[in-house]
């Protein structure tokens, strides 16, 4: 069998030059521009002696705090990949009319439609829901970390190691051209044999692992690590649809993996789970993707409610109206989403029965989700409300996301669905909830806690310029969706015939180009807000008079977050202190125990982005070599004893009477 | 207050536009007795919704105007976190609606079923008991239409027509990627799988050319899958079958092994006559010469699984036609 041994192949496997998109201006020039910012950045970064910073203040680090900024900073980098991706589509389609093919040819364009659906979803709204969480949940429960701190490091670089393997088919390659679930058979082997969808296929496999970790991480924190006296009914809400978005990724993430390990299985090993012969059928597929696909559309705007109850109670200056039907309406919500998911695919035959059945839940879910928004109307009422951007991007999201649940129900009603289906009413209505719902609360969120993570708050003219152009950009980029798709235009075209719809593409490019300056607006935002650190100071802790017990720490919080686990007596924990005339505790420090920083994490991602490397190029040696490397490094890992240290009783005095100097001053 | 200004700028611009296109939009002014119902349902469930989005919009912007901080003469109720009332009526308002919405639901679901025969040819005109709906099959190829009629023995490529008021019964699978078969002038749409097969009935009421295409991505050519579906009256639809069989064209097996190679912006093509078996081997996925069947390879280890038991393999060998993805319709034949 030896003389048929292609070394070459061996090594290489299937990557030859011919995966260099050398021929493409547009991916070259992008190549260029990520090459030379790179190289620049990576310069700064030596020039001046950042490496060993970064590597352990940040790098290596399971702290919290530190994880959930990392988090947010990836989301957002992310956010600008897949916003160009959005941008590109939408100068596509404005274009490509009659005798204009538009300037990407559909190769290309069909790369672009699925990255930017993947990048949003998993490598956008994920971590940055998963970056507020991280950063929230240990402070919003009076913890000093989340349940596995070392995991939580190991869960991040793992979402790390998933986008820079999906950044790599930029240029290495090709990205898959199936739709941002890859339905089979288009997805299958013989429809798609180049590389794209393997990698579509590893990137979400290794990320997948850090989400699933995450989500037992924090579920067992809430469950496990709350502060004495904080029994569930006395839960900040968003600590509540935290937990229950873990619930949810806890027991939808396996599907996800169970059903991408088939797909891979059709595509590696010739199995036939999912094919159109020997037996295989690709509804199998549709269904499970969607099992772990509605409940991921409840994992991201869970939280981002949560992120809603409590700007509203805040910026009101009221409790929140109605906790208790808040939370029921959370938990409803999240066992619903188990019990939707076919209303993603009415047209695929069905009977009227079992279409009805699942249109019916969807319409219950409603329910609960109207009451959230009445609760957040009557947390106003008889409030004193004051408009900080945060509470903006709340009213903006209050009347933006009814009418995005308004067509949501529509396309829940199965005859109506057979003429909506792949529309782009579709594409309205979930950009509508997407954006209008979760996009809003993370910038919500981000400008609400941005005070509490770095110490100083975000600049106000800017922050009111992006909310303004984000809301105006919306509703220009997406209301005319909504009419072209009763108009019968259908999703993921890049060409028309019909000039009569030319007019709706370009109003909704100019809509795209709002929201561009919105991203923009955000981004010079916290460059003016980093200039005028000193003038934006918080030095109080809590800047907008909160209510929950993250504010009752020093911006930033101290390494350990709280010198003495609080003790928790009511709802609202430290608005009651507040209340009570709560004096901090400025003696009688002990010593304390905390995790310490490890190398593992970023490096087993690091050995995980060669081995998925290795498996999409089909490089087998390197695959095996990796693969032992990688399980070899985990179990070396675990002889690793280092792993705590205490902070000394002096040192946590003098940090807490650093404190009490400060606040004497405010 | 720039909020609200906003939102009345949105609402406006929004009602303009719909006035203005208002004849555009094919889903609200279909030209079939099916796409109108479905159209129908649309509307009333917005009214339905509307009843109660409208008042949490109006009273967003009211309460954010009438509590913001600056006004003095709002009460301020700092402690106020519950009201019973309140709670029974914004939980049971939308309760209420969703109960109507549900059972419009579940009537409108079944009454306009694509699987069910028609009863009517438009709301006033129930169907002749003497008349048979017109059969087409339908092949979702990569990436265009194969349309095969068999009581009539032709077959089209990207060109569908059909008589005005006469029920239409379409049969539709697909060669290799999930399509959707959608004519948004005639009826809803439903997808298109290999080895499978999904039914659609519908019936187009106005003379004249609609748009039909495909609405499931599946590939490369998806965006020139398209096709022309005519509304013709009998005596035109008679002369266009006659212009057909008039082709130089005719399908059988190999042709069809040609067309089905993946290709895109096909021409129409007109077949004067079509291997009546064909559609039997395209269902099956045994078209090619020396393939067997996917209905005798079920048949075959229903008969290795059940060992002598000969009723259920052949039971399940008859029950061919139930392999759709329909279930719960999957016996049931029109």
């Amino acid at each position: 069998m030896f003389e048929n041994l292609d070394l070459t192949k061996l090594i290489f496997g299937r990557l030859t030059w011919d995966a260099i998109p050398f021929h493409d201006p547009i991916i070259l020039a992008t190549f260029a521009v990520v090459a030379v910012g790179g190289v620049a950045m990576l310069a700064a970064i030596t020039r001046y002696k950042l490496w060993g910073y970064l590597w352990n203040e940040w790098f290596t680090t399971i702290d919290h705090k530190k994880i959930g900024i990392m988090y947010i900073i990836l989301g957002l980098v992310m956010l600008l990949r897949g916003f160009a991706d959005a941008i590109m589509m939408r100068l596509q389609q404005a274009l490509a009319f009659g005798d204009s093919a538009g300037y990407l040819p559909p190769d290309h364009y069909d790369q672009i439609f699925t990255a930017h659906g993947v990048i949003m979803i998993f490598f956008v709204a994920m971590p940055l829901v998963t970056g507020i969480m991280n950063y929230l949940i240990p402070l919003q429960i009076g913890t000093r970390d989340v349940a596995f701190p070392f995991l939580n490091n190991f869960s991040f670089w793992m979402t790390t190691a998933g986008a820079v393997l999906m950044m790599m088919s930029l240029f290495i390659g090709e990205f898959a051209k199936t739709g941002w679930l890859a339905y089979p058979p288009l997805s299958g082997i013989l429809q798609s044999p180049g590389v794209g969808v393997d990698y579509y296929i590893w990137s979400l496999q290794i990320a997948g692992v850090g989400t699933l970790l995450s989500g037992v991480n924090l579920l067992v924190t809430i469950v496990k690590m709350r502060a004495p006296g904080m029994s569930l009914m006395k839960m900040p809400v968003f600590t509540w649809t935290s937990l229950c978005t873990n619930v949810l990724i806890v027991a939808a993430f396996p599907v996800l993996t169970a059903v991408l390990a088939m797909l891979s299985m059709d595509r590696y090993l010739d199995t036939a789970f999912f094919t159109n012969d020997l037996g295989g059928n690709a509804m199998m597929y549709v269904n499970l993707i969607w099992i772990w696909g509605h409940p991921e559309v409840y994992i991201l705007i869970l939280p981002v409610f949560g992120i809603f109850s409590e700007i509203v109670a805040t910026y009101s200056r009221k409790p929140l109206f109605g906790y208790t039907s808040m939370v029921y309406a959370t938990v409803v919500i999240t066992v619903l989403s188990y019990l939707v998911w076919l209303h993603h695919f009415f047209t695929m035959g069905s009977g009227a029965s079992v279409n009805s059945f699942f249109g019916i839940t969807t319409m219950i879910i409603s329910i609960p989700t109207g009451a959230k928004i009445f609760n957040w109307l009557f947390t106003m009422f008889r409030g004193r409300i004051k408009f900080d951007v945060p509470m903006l991007w709340t009213v903006g999201f209050m009347v933006t996301f009814v009418i995005g649940g308004m067509t949501g129900v529509l396309l829940a009603v199965p005859p109506v669905d057979f003429v909506l289906h792949n529309s782009l009413f579709l594409i309205a209505h979930f950009h509508n909830v997407i954006i209008g719902g979760v996009l809003f609360g993370l910038f919500a969120g981000i400008t609400y806690w941005f005070p509490k993570a770095t110490g100083f708050k975000l600049d106000e003219f800017w922050g009111k310029i992006s909310f303004w152009f984000w809301l105006i950009g919306f509703y220009f980029a997406f209301m005319p969706l909504y009419v072209l798709g009763l108009m019968g235009v259908t999703r993921r075209v890049s060409h028309f015939e019909d000039q009569s719809l030319q007019i709706w593409f370009q109003i909704a490019a100019f809509g795209a180009v709002l929201i561009a300056v919105g991203i923009a607006a955000f981004l010079i935002q916290l460059v003016v807000s980093f200039k005028r650190r000193e003038a934006l100071k918080d030095e109080s802790g809590d800047p907008w008079d909160g209510r929950t017990l993250e504010w009752s720490t020093s911006s930033p919080p101290p390494p350990y977050n709280f010198a003495f686990t609080p003790r928790v007596h009511d709802l609202d924990a430290w608005w009651q202190m507040k209340q009570h005339g709560f004096q901090r505790p400025e003696s009688g420090f002990i010593p304390i125990h905390m995790p310490k920083g490890t190398w593992a994490g970023i490096v087993l991602s690091g050995i995980s982005v060669v081995v998925g490397f290795a498996l999409i190029w089909h490089m087998w040696l390197l695959a095996g070599v990796s693969f032992v490397a990688l399980i070899g490094t985990a179990i070396y890992h675990t002889f690793n004893y280092d792993r705590d240290y205490y902070i000394p009783a002096e040192e946590v005095e003098r940090i807490e009477a650093e404190r009490t100097r400060v606040l004497a001053n405010v | 207050m720039q909020i609200a200004k906003f939102l009345r700028g949105v609402v406006l611009t929004l009602l303009a536009a719909a006035l203005l296109t208002g004849c555009d939009t094919v889903v609200m002014s279909p030209s079939g007795d099916i796409a109108m119902q479905q159209r129908d349902l649309l509307v009333w469930a917005t009214i339905l919704m509307l009843l109660v989005i409208v008042p949490v919009i109006v009273l967003t912007l009211w309460f954010a105007w009438r509590y913001r901080e600056t006004n003095e003469d709002a009460t301020y109720a700092p402690e106020w976190t519950h009201s019973t009332v309140l709670e029974l009526v914004i939980w049971s308002v939308p309760l209420l609606i969703i109960i109507a919405l549900g059972a419009m639901t579940w009537v409108g679901t079944h009454k306009l079923d694509p699987y069910r025969p028609l009863e009517r040819i438009d709301a006033q005109t129930p169907v002749p008991a003497d008349l048979e709906p017109l059969t087409v099959e339908v092949v979702a190829l990569d990436w265009k239409w194969l349309f095969i009629y068999p009581e009539q023995g032709i077959a089209t490529v990207n060109e569908l027509a059909a008589p005005v008021d006469h029920p239409i019964r379409f049969k539709i699978t697909a060669s290799t990627m999930m399509n959707s078969f959608f004519i948004p002038a005639l009826a809803g749409q439903i997808y298109a799988m290999a080895g499978m097969e999904t039914k659609l009935h519908g019936v187009i009421n106005e003379p004249g050319v609609y748009k039909g295409f495909s609405a499931n991505y599946s590939g490369a050519g998806y965006s020139h899958m398209k096709f022309d579906f005519h509304g013709l009256s009998e005596a035109d639809f008679d002369a266009w079958v006659a212009k057909v069989k008039a082709s130089e064209l005719s399908l059988d097996r190999d042709t069809y092994l040609e067309l089905e190679v993946p290709s895109a912006k096909v021409p129409v093509m007109l077949y004067a006559d079509v291997d009546p078996t064909l559609y039997h081997g395209i269902l099956n996925r045994c078209v090619a010469p020396g393939t067997v069947c996917m209905e005798d390879m079920m048949y075959h280890s229903g008969m290795g699984q059940h060992g002598g038991h000969h009723g259920e393999a052949e039971a399940g060998h008859e029950g061919h036609e139930s392999h759709t993805g329909h279930g719960e319709h999957g016996g049931h034949h029109d």
